[in-house]
């Protein structure tokens, strides 16, 4: 069993909180990915967990065992760090090695691990180069090779994709997860692609400031935001946020009212996913000044203003839609995302 | 080609070419031929001279006897120190700075430090004598007492030629990512494994620099020497300076200056190809 407990985690430098008290539970297994903008503290966690820094405060457990104070090698976890860190006087062929020959693996075990990490990562043409002349991208696939050749309990990722390009990133990402699926690992993945994060994590947990805003299944943290933040940073587009009148309790989109959890006289903000809207006659649906209209193939964009604020919302790609339109939107009514303008917290998420 | 600028970094390193060349190469080229020749024509007189000479052997024992002892004492202690102070955070500057004194000590000056420390009425017999240690003042820098006296130039060496070497491997040490450390770290590398797979395959450079700099000043020791023991343990400069000075053989004197670079340039050589920097395996 390598579950991992983080309990209370706290991390300051100097006066800076980098991270303030973080718990997550990450089951035997399981794939969570760490995801939230630049800065936001994923890279400090990681280290943490690694025992490469000492947290502040706060209690880690793996496995059942607490693992404060250990040694970084006596963790028994495998890294890959978000600049790499591939050995420059090793050929690749030893990088892969380094943890096996840590272990003192036999020879055999070694040759037969590295290879089968190089097949996976595509690095068999360069196991007996050097490190020097590898473009970021074959460096960044060697450190996934060395922490995936050890068969580690526990896998800790950052950005491990970031370098590749579009479709070897894609190739990847399914190809790991399969490996890692197959083996059981317990994988944190850290990265601030929500893409990468919804494709492969069991859960994924939003950070943002040195906290953990939301953790869930990827379709959860998608659908039911609990807060501004978290539904602003999943999706692409982000999700729209029009702040609205409340009266007698209900607010108005179009000619529906919607009964909101908030008393009339203030506002509310709704949060609204661009592609939970139908078209429907302007003077039944709520309206949508058109200011760009991008045919995408798949869909068509489009970006306009919604009672004064910016939004943008998608719609299937035969709709005939130009710049300077205005056009009714249907929101689905199951969909909507209540949000409190003061707090940004979600109004009608489940508290977990 | 009005716009061609390519004669500019010739023009501006001209002057430090001509310098050196007039400065340095021209003496060489001289020391050598005064060296080799007796009397305007081509001769080994001055070499046969020198071979002959009662001290030659025992400069060249003593010359490469101190180099064995303290070269390699002083990259441990510079690597050890170089360590040290990369796991320091605050003060980190100051403990550099008080290191690096010894730096800015002439290396006569050091020899008389040294000598009052260990002559006879020095510093070190009146520590022993009032702790009861000896009963009356030792003698540790005389011509009968050749190990303590090599001893003695020996720690004196170690004391002021360390610090340029941890200089260069601070530097060196500066240069490697923790990354690498780290990254060794998790995937099981003990301390001592962390430091000799990893640590000092990386600063090879520096370590080739610090090696080939320490070697060559140690085979030009002799103020350290002179100072501590006056004419009682040879080298191979000392030599040279008492066929120049009280001799007044520049002959010879010649041929010990050209013997210690060729010596030198020995070991550059020998240094260049056991301590390989393959620009390849460089970060
Ligand atoms: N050793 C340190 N000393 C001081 N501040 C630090 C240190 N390490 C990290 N920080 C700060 O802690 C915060 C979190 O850093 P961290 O590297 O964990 O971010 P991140 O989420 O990994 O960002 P990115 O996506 O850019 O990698 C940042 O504001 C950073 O400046
Ligand atoms: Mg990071």
């Amino acid at each position: 069993m390598a579950n991992i407990v983080i309990d209370r985690i706290k991390k300051t430098f100097g006066t800076f909180e980098a991270l303030k008290e973080i718990s997550l539970e990450i089951h035997d297994g399981e794939f969570v990915s760490l995801l939230g903008p630049s800065g936001c503290g994923k890279t400090t966690l990681l280290r943490i967990i690694a025992g490469l820094e000492t947290e502040t405060s706060g209690k880690l457990l793996i496995g059942g065992t607490p693992i404060n104070g250990l040694a970084p090698k006596d963790r028994g976890l495998a890294m890959v760090f978000q600049n790499y860190a591939v050995f420059p006087h090793m050929t690749v062929f030893e990088n892969v090695a380094f943890g096996l020959r840590m272990q003192k693996a036999d020879q055999k075990r070694v040759k037969s691990q590295v290879d089968k990490a190089a097949a996976l990562l595509h690095i068999e043409p360069y196991l007996d180069r050097y490190p020097n002349k590898l473009s970021g991208g074959q460096r960044q696939r060697v450190a996934v090779a060395r922490a995936l050749a050890v068969e580690p309990k526990v896998l800790l990722m950052d950005e491990p994709l970031s370098n590749l390009d579009a479709l070897l990133r894609l190739e990847m990402r399914t190809e790991l997860k399969a490996v890692l699926q197959a083996s059981g690992t317990t994988t944190i993945y850290v990265t601030h692609d929500q893409t990468e994060a919804m494709g492969l994590s069991d859960r994924i947990a939003v950070m943002y400031n040195g906290r953990i805003e939301q953790v869930g299944a990827p379709v959860d943290i998608y659908s039911h935001p609990a807060s501004r933040f978290v539904g602003g940073f999943m999706g692409s587009p982000p999700m729209n946020f029009i702040r609205l009148p409340v009266t007698n309790g209900t607010v108005k989109l179009g000619n529906t009212h919607h009964s909101v959890p908030v008393h009339t006289g203030s506002d509310i903000v709704l949060g609204l996913r661009g592609e939970n809207v139908a078209r429907t006659p302007l003077a039944e649906g709520l309206r949508l000044d058109v200011r760009v209209a991008e045919p995408m193939g798949s869909h068509l964009l489009l970006t306009g203003i919604i009672a004064e604020q910016p939004v943008r919302v998608i719609l299937p790609p035969g709709e005939t839609v130009r710049a300077g339109d205005a056009i009714g939107l249907k929101p689905d009514a199951d969909r909507l995302i209540w949000l409190s303008p003061e707090t940004g917290l979600s109004l009608n998420h489940p508290k977990t | 080609m009005q716009n061609d600028k390519s004669w500019i970094p010739y023009l501006l390193i001209a002057p430090s070419v001509i310098f050196l060349a007039l400065l340095f190469l021209l003496p060489l080229v001289q020391t050598i031929w005064l060296a080799i020749s007796e009397g305007g024509v081509p001769s080994l007189a001055n070499l046969q001279t020198m071979a002959g000479d009662l001290n030659f052997r025992l400069a060249i024992r003593n010359t490469f006897l101190l180099t064995l002892a303290v070269v390699p004492i002083q990259i441990m202690i510079a690597l050890a120190m170089g360590s040290m102070v990369a796991k320091v955070g605050a003060g980190r500057e100051t403990i550099l700075w008080i290191w690096t004194i010894p730096l800015g000590i002439s290396d006569l000056a050091a020899g008389l430090v040294w000598l009052s420390i260990l002559q006879n009425s020095g510093y070190l017999n009146s520590l022993l004598f009032s702790a009861g240690l000896i009963e009356r003042q030792a003698n540790w820098l005389s011509y009968q007492t050749p190990v303590a006296l090599f001893f003695a130039i020996a720690i004196a060496e170690i004391w002021r030629g360390t610090a340029i070497v941890m200089v260069i491997i601070v530097a060196g040490l500066n240069q490697v990512p923790k990354e690498y450390r780290e990254a060794a770290e998790v995937f099981g590398a003990g301390r001592w494994t962390r430091f000799f797979r990893i640590t000092l395959p990386l600063i090879k450079p520096a370590l080739q620099s610090a090696l080939i700099l320490r070697t060559v000043l140690a085979f030009e020791v002799f103020a350290v020497v002179y100072a501590l023991g006056g004419s009682n343990m040879p080298v191979l400069v000392g030599e040279a300076y008492t066929w120049q000075n009280q001799n007044q053989n520049y002959g010879v004197a010649a041929a010990y200056a050209v013997l210690i670079m060729v010596i030198s340039l020995a070991a550059t050589l020998v240094y260049l190809k056991a301590v390989k920097v393959d620009p390849e395996r460089l970060p």
